[in-house]
């Protein structure tokens, strides 16, 4: 949403979750239908703060503590926007989430469907996601490939502070379901972003890649970017100029900004944190496959989480796709037919 | 307490500071001791003869809707129908007890509650005939889809009846649900919220008995569903459901109730399953003939008839009339369901998002080539 702000104020580093808020209040202040529902998002401002200063300045009727109940957070969003409100949920914590699955599945996504168009429902369903913050138990799942997998939903994980406020003010106005996956270890992620600029809002479904190259391309999104770009620069020092994708939505998902840039290159790996098997990466490398096969120089790999219940925070170092074993993947895309 | 204590254990028992105490006196909150009833009580002479006169002709033609739809299961119309028959009475009556600005959340089950509110029967059956899920645009009578997961449009009510007070609307929220989806966690969240939030909400328990097979005395350990109101902190109804003007003045007050700010109510009305769940489910396994014999004994339209009979108000011109309505109407039903509805594939990617993705633009394509190729071989 670009505004004729006063350009004056010089950018200042900005956090992702800043970005967020920032995201929340200016939909709020622009759509009074936009309402803001949750558990502990309004007075204590979320558990991680993205709602924080929202109750207060638009009353508790647009920012609302709800009780402890996802399915009936959810649940009652479905009824309001059915009233024309656009409700936008907070999960606390990826795996708060699945109490509400019922209410994803059953209705958030299929009531345009089911009503034959009668019937939108534009909720964004904001879920913190994945590891890296040394969380408990239940704190850091990588839930996607569940959202993936239901028809209706379009899903949206944004990797930088300028993508955390463009796709969130997008999944807003959406006028069909969003769920909206923040990588939480990003919360705190800073970029020269102003709030007082214009800020762009990109449209769901564009991938952009976020560094060019020639000799292979990382698919990523989320949390694993800034791992792939780190691993892109260490690659310099090997010979190799590595294309970084980040998909930004994975529904719908970009075929084209994906598949031209492996043509481009020849070869590609597929990173994210969730597991490898059924996980997202399966689906991804399926596409490229299938539509690049006649210009592919090797198979394209897969860099994951291991297929494990996500592992205690003194271990998770071991379980989430680090530079090395980008690197390590890379180095296997030297493959030659027969070898 | 009948829980045998160890020694010592008192000790350790959190104690209340002084100043605690139970923030609502639950007493107001309890259901009726016995189910509210009108009919063959002196409170029956009381009832508008415009009402009853309403009510049974609408009881006739519901009857009449149940067992055409019924019907047309045993002809291959209707992939299931889970018939409403005993039970008309707490579709009908609950459903007059809204006025044009509220909102009905019906489950699989309310088909009646959603004719009596004025949709197309023809529409109210698209679901269970197979060819789209809704057959209705939900706003423009104010009703919510036919749901078939348990309870899980309780919060739905609770949710749409939040919003439009919040947007000064005074509309109110009529929820509806089974027995057995009491048991469903939707069903205690969307009581909560809407207690909680002071939603203007009508929880009515069509309590017929039997989840499927699963009688009542397994389902719950309640004194009665209505008394579930009290640990939510709204007020419990009991009612019963096979009498029509009993279940219409709890459900009109309830509904006032809520419309002036009072908040939500939970309402159980007592009634009966006549026929089994579905056509797919036998009956006889679970439940003895004797038991449905004596509901007959009490079945709503003959409650109804008794009582307009006492009042004048029934003779054969009133009965033909009903009769022929409900006639008409089974008719016309018959003959629009009798209709191969047209169908057109492409519709299957429709209404998925409003924009169509890439993917779903090629599966369309796909799926276009084949009809084509179909098409070229007939």
């Amino acid at each position: 949403m670009t505004t004729a702000a006063a350009h004056s104020a010089p950018a200042k580093p900005a956090t992702m979750a800043l970005a967020l808020q920032r995201a929340m209040r200016d939909a709020m202040a622009e759509d009074p239908t936009v309402h803001v529902l949750g558990e502990d998002v309004g007075t204590l401002g979320g558990v991680f703060r993205i709602t924080d200063g929202l109750a207060k300045e638009f009353g508790d009727d647009r920012c609302t503590d709800t009780p402890l109940a996802e399915a009936g957070i959810l649940g009652t969003a479905v009824g309001m926007a059915m009233y024309g409100l656009r409700p936008v949920v907070e999960m606390q914590f990826d795996a708060f989430a699945y109490p509400a699955f019922e209410q994803l599945i059953s209705h958030v996504s299929r009531m345009r469907n089911r009503t034959r168009g009668g019937l939108a429902l534009p909720i964004t369903v904001r879920v913190p996601y994945g590891g890296g913050i040394g969380g408990v138990e239940h704190h850091s799942d990588s839930s996607e490939a569940y959202y993936m997998a239901t028809p209706g939903l379009q899903v949206v994980t944004p990797a930088t502070v300028e993508d955390a406020y463009g796709l969130l003010r997008a999944a807003i106005a959406s006028d069909d379901p969003v769920v909206f996956l923040e990588p939480k270890r990003l919360y705190w992620s800073k970029a020269a972003w102003s709030p007082q600029e214009p800020a762009a809002v990109e449209p769901i479904g564009q991938a952009v890649v976020r560094r060019a190259g020639r000799s292979a391309t990382l698919i990523t999104y989320g949390p694993s970017l800034p791992v792939c770009l780190e691993a892109a620069q260490a690659a310099e020092a090997e010979g190799w100029d590595l294309e970084v994708v980040d998909l930004r939505s994975l529904v719908p998902f970009d075929d084209e900004t994906v598949c031209a840039s492996v043509r481009r290159t020849g070869r590609a790996v597929v990173v994210h944190e969730a597991t490898g098997f059924g996980g997202p990466g399966g689906e991804i490398v399926a596409r490229v496959t299938e539509r690049c096969f006649h210009h592919l120089e090797a198979p394209v790999l897969r860099v994951t989480g291991f297929d494990i219940p996500y592992p205690p925070p003194m271990l998770e170092r071991h379980h989430l796709p680090g530079v090395d074993r980008v690197l390590d993947a890379v180095a296997r895309l030297q493959w030659e037919a027969g070898s | 307490m009948t829980v045998q204590e160890l020694p010592g254990a008192a000790a350790y028992r959190p104690t209340p500071p002084p100043a605690w105490k139970p923030r609502i006196d639950p007493a107001p909150l309890l259901p009726d001791p016995e189910p509210h009833r009108v009919l063959g009580t002196k409170a029956a002479a009381d009832v508008d003869p415009e009402l009853l006169l309403t009510l049974y002709a609408q009881l006739v033609r519901g009857r009449r809707y149940n067992t055409q739809a019924t019907a047309l299961t045993k002809q291959g119309r209707l992939a299931v129908y889970p018939s409403s028959t005993g039970q008309e009475a707490c579709e009908i009556a609950a459903a007059l007890a809204l006025e044009e600005r509220d909102w009905l959340f019906p489950s699989y089950r309310d088909t009646l509650a959603a004719v009596a509110r004025g949709l197309d029967p023809v529409d109210a059956l698209t679901l269970l005939r197979g060819d789209w899920h809704t057959g209705y645009d939900p706003r423009e009578r104010r009703i919510a889809p036919l749901c078939t997961p348990l309870a899980t449009q309780l919060p739905h009510a609770v949710g749409l009846a939040h919003a439009a007070r919040l947007k000064g609307d005074d509309v109110v929220a009529l929820a509806m649900v089974g027995d057995g989806g009491t048991s469903e966690g939707d069903f205690h969240e969307a009581l909560n919220f809407a207690a909680v939030w002071q939603a203007p909400v009508v929880f009515l328990v069509q309590n017929n008995g039997f989840a499927i097979s699963v009688p009542l005395a397994k389902q719950t350990a309640a004194p009665s569903l209505a008394h579930k109101a009290v640990g939510y902190g709204m007020p419990g109804r009991l009612v019963d459901g096979n009498d029509a003007p009993a279940v219409h003045q709890v459900l009109a007050e309830a509904v006032a109730r809520a419309r002036r700010g009072g908040g939500p109510t939970l309402i159980e009305a007592i009634t009966y399953r006549i026929d089994a769940h579905t056509n797919a489910d036998d009956a006889t396994r679970y439940r003895a003939s004797g038991e449905i014999d004596a509901w007959r004994e009490h079945d709503p339209i003959r409650l109804m008839e008794q009582e307009l009979t006492r009042r004048g108000l029934l003779d054969d011109t009133v009965k033909e009339a009903a009769s022929e309505a409900a006639e008409a109407m089974a008719a016309d039903l018959r003959q629009r369901m009798n209709a191969d509805p047209v169908l057109d594939p492409m519709d299957l990617f429709a209404h998925v998002y409003a924009e169509r993705s890439s993917q779903l633009r090629e599966q369309e394509a796909q799926l276009r080539a084949e009809l084509e190729a179909e098409g070229d071989q007939r």
